[in-house]
């Protein structure tokens, strides 16, 4: 334990004085990189900026290509509008958010669960196959969810999942991605630590929970929102499996709003694109510090 | 690496790799073995009427100069989009790379687009692009070029790529970063001392050394590009005019669920999940080397 | 304990008398599910018939679900059939037809459910040209029409009147037609900004299926699939070549717009972007509530030298009876058909819409099947179908339909509102005008648009375009017939 914090402590300080020198190094004033990155930021608040907007302005005005880049605030109305009524073509947005919220929630869950549980007894047990269990679950890592489309449908209607939450989110929950980080992660905790708990007595599941899962936290945090996005922006398997507009996740939902027969309202569709970006946005940003490490360092 | 430090006892991790196990043989394993075997047969849309043809779904696939075309055209996309967002990406993260003021910010700027759907990505082009309510659309046919990608399928293609790679960029760019910031500044600060400027020195110093990372997202690019850019196509295009943007998945998609020709769409599958292995396997080559040389 | 579980079942018992009838009938309904496919103002009106249905009877529950485009809702449904979740009613297009007859055991065809349940459902109450395209070569229905509709070309009168032009007398042949469109295009189109003067919805349907069936020639062969499904496609004859032609030559300079494929277009009509939108009938909910301009609806156009229905003269004559005319009436009869045109005329148009069929699952009751039947009769009913013509501006699909709506002076209260039935019933039903009987026309249809596209971006001509066409369509018409008969 002692020799872990002094490891930590160290690596700390190391970084501390890169820094420090890099700082003074870089001192003056960098005129190119200030411009480059604006230009990039710009690249992505341009056109949100301009859904915010749209979103605001009448539906005629927009058909008729009359934009302007100044919100209308007696638009504000369109974002209650959208969230309890619905439009042509898609159910009510709140219901929309729910399925979406759930959806996400369940598979970035459902993966870290049973990923920290079959990473854990790959790297800290022994047992006959498991060099096999690892290579099966391994083997998913080849087959994303576009191309075993048709026949995971198949496989669905079988098991009688169609048009069911079960169905909406269970398939998309076997993680490889995850059980490799996870892995990764446990491997590298140092043998000592696990000597130690054996030696106060701590069984597996308490090693688990009182050494193991605090240990990889900031592991957990970091797929928890990389899951969560990925959950969010599902398109193709919602769009296939639930044709009841009762489980249209709020991806679908916009698409169904621009494909309709009828003339397409884009202030509605813009309203609903913008409550659609909050939720991920949101975890993305305020999780940012561990996503970063998580993302770089999960693929190490 | 192995660790020498285990639990005894078998039961207890055969238990706890079981609902991976089957979740991935239920949802991974079992449809991989369907595909195989649709990919066989041919069946009408009710699947009342199924009869074994051997190869000839395969056959008919690479005889059908649509489908070569389609393939033809999955490779330039995925290029392009790669090649766009990882260069865009770059570009930004070396600048995010300097001691500069607000590079907190900067950050949170660059990053948060990752959580953007690709479906969404092509709401939000639309806004700018669309020939008739797009603020740039409008603005080109302002200026006399007839633009109008419903129509024009090498501006559609365009349009579908500034979408894709569009939402690569933030991904790309944290792990450019993040491989920036292991490069010992020692190295830079050498090749600096050695009168080594701007771009030389980047190019013979920085990016060699960025290599790895370079080629960890060109593999995950070329996946993300091949795959995931099927909700922005659908929603820009729906793979028209024509089929100037109709790429593998898409065609899978249409073929299978819309027109319901599962042997065929089956036979694609399996196809692209060839594709996949064989890109799966040049990663895992490549981690490999990486983490030998790390 | 067996006393407890009896005074427990007294009183469960005890409890379900206590509730109120009302509810207790709601629980005892057949609740049975139909997925359509319709939206905007017609979607409103599936609604009205499913409310007016449930209030005019106490058996059934019918609940309309809306799945989607029309290819939506048909893969849905059988996706649904294949996991056993099948609805009991769908709603499918007319060119889905051919694919449903094939489905075998997944739908009961009208004439089996008459049989097993008594529907009084009379196959002959309705029009000839609905019938044709819903019922087996023996004549037996094998579904249950609805929504019929017919190319018409709608046409803003406003515009008409701007450009000079007579706002009661569209163009009656292309010819007239491309003349129209210039001027349009000259005195009206260039005066506002996105303006055109004129665009088509649903292409495929209106500009090459009812084109060569007004003009009677195959779309392709085998009666347009009637006869046997080794049909072949035919639309790259001549005459389908020289129309395309002209509409890319139209698109070139500027008198025709390509606005997306099916329905798509159908928003720059009534939003007075394009002064003349082919489109089906059934837009007029959608044109009465948006559009802010004078409108009407025509026939539409043709050309005289492909032809080979009945002439202009030939109409007239048959539309009077001469001894019933007063003198006068007769002499300015005899001015008219010295004026009238001798060439040959269109024949009758073909339906587009849909129709209803009836969908099996693995656990679906005789009592569902008859709630279904029930439903069925509900909508052939006189008043109904009069009803949902007016409403919506699709054809009455039975003939009863149509006088009642005639009786009410529906016709005289909205003028063209028949120009829909004028156009069904030009003429005589052909074998080129009965309708299409083509396995995933829908698919084909789609082959179509994109060759049309490739045309429209100057990549090829239209003789190239529908020789494609016509090639890549009868490899999908081979796979169809393989593999339903295998």
């Amino acid at each position: 334990m002692i020799e872990h914090t002094r490891q930590r402590m160290i690596e700390h300080t190391r970084q501390r004085m890169i820094e420090h020198t890099r700082r003074r190094m870089n001192g003056r004033t960098d005129w190119a990189a200030h411009l480059v990155l604006c230009l990039g930021a710009l690249l992505f608040l341009l056109p949100i900026w301009l859904v915010l907007v749209g979103a605001t302005l009448e539906p005629a005005a927009i058909a008729r290509g009359e934009f302007s880049l100044i919100p209308r605030l007696q638009g504000l109305g369109v974002y209650a509008s959208v969230l309890t009524e619905g439009s042509p073509g898609a159910g009510p947005v709140w219901r929309m958010l729910l399925v979406s919220a759930g959806m996400a929630l369940a598979i970035a869950c459902g993966k870290i669960v049973i990923s920290v549980l079959s990473a854990y007894a790959v790297a800290f047990f022994r047992f006959p196959f498991r060099m096999a269990a690892f290579w099966v679950i391994f083997i998913t890592l080849m087959l994303p969810v576009e191309v075993r489309i048709i026949p995971t449908y198949t496989v669905m209607s079988d098991l009688g999942l169609i048009n069911t939450f079960p169905g909406l989110t269970v398939p998309l929950i076997a993680s490889a991605t995850a059980t490799l980080l996870f892995r990764q992660v446990f491997l590298a905790v140092p043998d000592e630590l696990v000597e130690a708990a054996r030696m106060d007595g701590a069984g597996p599941w308490r090693f688990l929970r009182d050494i193991l899962l605090p240990v990889s936290a900031a592991n957990i945090a970091a797929l928890f929102v990389i899951l969560f996005v990925y959950g969010w922006n599902q398109y193709l398997w919602p769009l296939l499996v639930a044709t009841d507009p009762k489980l249209d996740t709020i991806v679908i939902g916009i698409v169904k709003m621009i494909g309709t027969e009828t003339q397409t309202e884009w202030n509605r569709v813009m309203a609903t694109a913008v409550l659609a970006l909050v939720p991920p946005v949101g975890v993305v940003i305020l999780m940012q510090r561990w996503f970063v490490k998580g993302l770089t360092e999960g693929d190490k | 690496m192995e660790r020498r430090t285990i639990f005894p006892g078998w039961k207890l991790p055969a238990a706890l790799v079981l609902p991976q196990l089957a979740l991935t043989v239920v949802f991974f394993l079992w449809p991989a073995g369907q595909a195989i075997w649709s990919s066989l047969t041919q069946a009408d849309p009710f699947g009342i009427r199924t009869q074994f043809v051997g190869l000839d779904n395969f056959t008919d696939l690479f005889a059908d100069p649509l489908y070569l075309d389609s393939i033809a055209r999955s490779v330039f996309f995925s290029a392009a989009v790669a090649a766009l967002s990882m260069g865009v990406a770059l570009a930004l993260a070396v600048a995010a790379d300097r001691e500069i003021s607000f590079r907190g910010a900067y950050r949170v700027l660059l990053v948060w687009p990752y959580a953007i759907a690709p479906a969404m990505a092509a709401v939000l082009w639309i806004l700018l692009l669309h020939p008739q309510i797009g603020l740039v659309g409008r603005w080109l046919n302002g200026i006399g070029v007839a633009w109008d990608y419903k129509l024009n399928g090498a501006q559609a293609m365009l349009v579908v790529i500034l979408a894709s790679a569009w939402k690569q960029i933030s991904y790309n760019f944290i792990f450019f970063l993040a491989g920036l910031q292991s490069i010992p500044r020692g190295v830079i600060e050498a090749a600096r001392m050695d009168g080594a400027k701007g771009f030389f020195r980047f190019r013979t110093v920085v990016l060699p050394l960025l290599m790895p990372t370079v080629f960890f997202l060109l593999v995950v690019n070329l996946v993300y590009a091949s795959f995931d850019t099927f909700g922005t196509i659908q929603a820009l295009t729906g793979g028209g005019p024509g089929k100037a943007t109709e790429t593998l998945v898409v065609k899978v998609y249409r073929d299978g669920v819309v027109n319901l020709d599962v042997g065929s769409s089956s036979a694609q599958s399996v196809v692209l999940m060839l594709g996949v292995i064989a890109l799966t396997a040049l990663q895992f080559r490549f981690l490999g080397r990486r983490s030998d040389s790390g | 304990m067996k006393r407890r579980t009896m005074l427990a079942g007294v009183a469960a018992s005890a409890a379900a008398s206590a509730v109120a009838p009302a509810a207790r009938a709601q629980a005892d309904k057949t609740k049975i599910v139909f997925w359509h496919a319709m939206t905007g103002a017609n979607g409103e009106e599936i609604n009205r018939i499913a409310r007016d249905f449930n209030a005019a009877q106490a058996a059934v529950e019918l609940e309309p679900v809306f799945k989607g485009s029309y290819p939506e809702t048909l893969t849905a449904a059988i996706a649904a059939w294949r996991a056993g979740q099948a609805p009991h009613v769908v709603q499918v297009f007319e060119v889905g037809t051919g694919s449903m007859l094939a489905a075998g055991p997944a739908v009961k065809q009208v004439w089996q459910l008459i049989q097993e349940t008594g529907a009084k459902i009379d196959p002959n109450a309705y029009l000839p040209a609905v019938r044709g395209y819903y019922s087996l070569a023996d004549g037996r229905l094998a579904s249950a029409p609805l929504n019929s509709s017919t190319p018409v070309m709608w046409y803003n009168k406003n515009a008409f009147e701007t450009a000079g032009l007579d706002p009661e007398k569209p163009p009656q042949t292309w010819q007239e037609f491309v003349i129209a469109a210039r001027v349009l295009k000259e005195k009206w189109a260039s005066k506002g900004q996105d303006q055109v003067a004129s665009t088509s919805a649903w292409l495929t349907w209106v500009q090459l299926e009812t084109y060569s069936a007004i003009h009677n020639v195959p779309y392709a062969t085998k009666a347009d699939g009637f006869g046997g499904l080794d049909a072949e496609l035919k639309l790259n004859g001549p005459a389908q070549v020289k129309h395309l032609q002209r509409l890319l030559d139209m698109a070139k300079e500027g008198t025709f717009k390509y606005a997306g494929r099916d329905g798509a277009p159908d928003p720059l009509f009534y939003t007075g972007q394009a002064a003349i939108g082919f489109g089906s009938s059934s837009g007029r909910a959608d044109i009465v509530r948006n559009a802010k301009f004078k409108w009407a609806a025509a026939v539409l156009p043709y050309d005289p030298e492909v032809a080979q229905g009945p002439s202009e003269l030939d109409t007239l004559i048959d539309s009077v009876d001469v001894d019933t005319l007063s003198l006068r009436e007769t002499f300015a009869f005899l001015k008219k058909l010295k004026t009238a045109d001798r060439r040959p005329g269109p024949v009758n148009s073909i339906i587009g819409g849909a129709s209803l069929w009836t969908m099996t699952a693995p656990n679906r009751t005789p009592a569902e099947y008859k709630a279904v039947a029930g439903f069925l009769e509900f909508i052939g009913r006189p008043d109904q179908v009069a009803l949902y013509h007016q409403h919506t501006g699709y054809v009455p699909v039975t003939q009863a339909g149509y006088e009642l709506s005639k009786q009410q002076g529906y016709y005289e209260k909205t003028p063209g509102a028949d120009v829909a039935i004028k156009s069904l019933t030009r003429g005589t039903v052909t074998e080129n005008s009965k309708g299409l009987r083509l396995g995933r026309l829908p698919e084909i249809r789609n082959i179509i648009y994109e060759e049309v596209e490739k045309a429209l971006q100057g990549q090829q001509g239209a003789q190239q375009a529908l020789d494609s066409a016509v090639t890549r369509g009868n490899v999908v018409l081979r796979a169809f017939e393989k593999s339903v008969k295998s």
